[in-house]
């Protein structure tokens, strides 16, 4: 469906945009707290990552303002169609988005555990899996702003290679902790902040598919596909399963 | 979902003017059907098409079929009379005879049967007990109508309307001269009345077509754009021009 017109009343109109406004601003919050987290691990940076622990609240603060405001406008304008469709998905966005920013904050706080060991190994792995996660939030963010079905649609279907590499670090990770038990703390450390990345990929899906009900009135029923196959490893562990 | 009426290409005609283009709608049985579209988009014309209303005017016409268990309701050698007892109809203000509350029941069932007084006596109370009124006025069935509050005296309408057992009732905006807890009563009774009766309305208020009805049909110049259930129709329309509508966007 065509963008609509304006709406008649004025004031709703401007409530609208200004609910656009507030959701867009936290993605880019959120997109920047994963970026600085990223790089905190990646550089080994404690300063930054402290500055990502912070910065976590004002995401917090930020879904507790989009929620008072979503909950009001539904009271007080009794949306239907494309706009209760929009304004529901902030509802919903600003909790994805909260989640992400959560995960951000603890890959910044495993990043400063992290930089106490020296890594007999490289981080390429994980540095390219987190510019992967990074281009699809970006992407996700984008869409929100440009109400972009199309574009949530290509984030949807491209979770897939992010799982993949989660699966490779996973079991490249094993490797590490079974050569030398030495390994086990950082690998643990740097397992969970892997599976955060992952996570993070899996709430910009979420976000996919609430663009897409929102945009096009239909939901995505289509199963996503699913490539995270690293729960098998624990209930096989000789069998090669992970 | 049987039709109670199947509406197919229904064309109107004030004079020269055509008020209603193509029309073609079903309205389900035993269900909430409510007609929305700014004014003048045809949506009153189509309900005074259904009772034959238009037959008062010269120079208005329908052209199509309305079709109700096999009779097509706009066409030639129609019983309008005993159409009218089939298909009652309720407007937008209440319109009480100037007669009791009681004489405002029987008044319509003595047009089409001879009841003995016990029998009127019940189906009077039948009427209003239907009509969620029985309890308010039991004890003032001889008083004039006209002293009932406006919400009372719609719903006297209402209650009018389903003493002569009609199979379809036809809702002009039942509730737009009325307060909110007036208003809610109505669309509970509406609610209760669906069991029995098959219901298209007429309304100017959204909440109240997305609180009411089961199936909701949008018009607009004459057309009917689009049909769909409320939940559909509410959410995720087709068309745009629905969605400019009921969003408040038109224009």
């Amino acid at each position: 469906m065509p963008e609509s017109a304006e709406h008649i009343v004025k004031s709703y109109e401007q409530e609208l945009k200004h609910l656009a406004g507030l959701i867009t601003e936290m993605g880019g919050m959120v997109e920047n707290e994963v970026s600085l987290a990223t790089n905190a691990v990646l550089d080994g940076d404690a300063e930054l990552a402290a500055k990502v622990v912070e910065g976590d609240a004002k995401v917090d603060a930020m879904e507790r303002d989009i929620e008072a405001f979503v909950i009001r406008m539904l009271a007080l304008r009794q949306p239907v169609a494309g706009d209760l469709r929009q304004i529901v998905a902030a509802l919903k966005m600003t909790g994805d988005l909260e989640r992400i920013g959560d995960y951000a904050a603890n890959v910044a706080k495993r990043s400063i555990v992290l930089g106490q060991y020296s890594l007999p190994f490289s981080l390429a792995g994980l540095g390219h899996m987190s510019r992967l996660v990074q281009e699809n939030l970006k992407a996700i963010v984008d869409a929100i702003g440009e109400k972009d079905a199309e574009k949530a649609l290509h984030v949807w279907r491209s979770d897939e290679a992010i799982d993949g590499f989660y699966n490779a670090i996973f079991r490249e990770l094993i490797t590490y902790m079974m050569e030398d038990p030495r390994n086990i703390t950082p690998c643990t450390h740097l397992l969970f902040i892997a599976k955060n990345l992952e996570r993070i990929g899996d709430h910009a899906t979420n976000i996919a598919e609430t663009i897409h009900y929102a945009v096009t009135g239909t939901p995505l029923s289509e199963a996503r596909p699913k490539a995270d196959t690293s729960s098998y490893a624990v209930v096989r562990p000789s069998g090669g399963g992970a | 979902m049987t039709a109670k009426i199947a509406i197919r290409n229904l064309d109107f005609f004030y004079g020269s003017h055509q008020a209603l283009r193509g029309v073609t709608l079903d309205f389900p049985e035993r269900q909430v059907t409510a007609l929305i579209g700014p004014s003048g988009c045809g949506k009153s014309t189509l309900l005074r098409c259904l009772n034959r209303m238009y037959d008062l005017y010269p120079g208005q016409r329908a052209t199509g079929e309305a079709m109700m268990d096999g009779m097509n309701i706009i066409g030639p050698g129609v019983d309008v009379d005993l159409l009218r007892s089939r298909i009652g109809m309720v407007f937008q203000r209440p319109t009480p005879f100037p007669m009791s509350v009681r004489e405002n029941i029987a008044f319509g069932v003595r047009l089409h049967e001879r009841p003995s007084r016990a029998e009127m006596e019940e189906r009077v109370e039948w009427a209003l007990t239907r009509a969620a009124l029985w309890d308010e006025v039991k004890d003032r069935l001889a008083a004039p109508a006209t002293g009932l509050s406006g919400g009372q005296q719609q719903r006297l309408c209402i209650a009018r309307t389903i003493a002569v057992k009609p199979e379809v009732i036809l809702l002009d905006e039942p509730t737009s001269a009325l307060d909110p807890i007036s208003t809610l009563k109505v669309e509970e009774l509406i609610d209760e009345l669906k069991r029995d009766f098959t219901i298209a309305m007429v309304t100017h208020n959204m909440q109240q077509a997305a609180r009411v009805a089961d199936q909701v049909a949008f018009f607009y110049l004459g057309e009917m754009v689009e049909v769909a259930d409320a939940g559909t129709m509410f959410t995720a329309p087709r068309e745009k021009r629905t969605q400019d509508y009921i969003t408040g966007r038109f224009g």
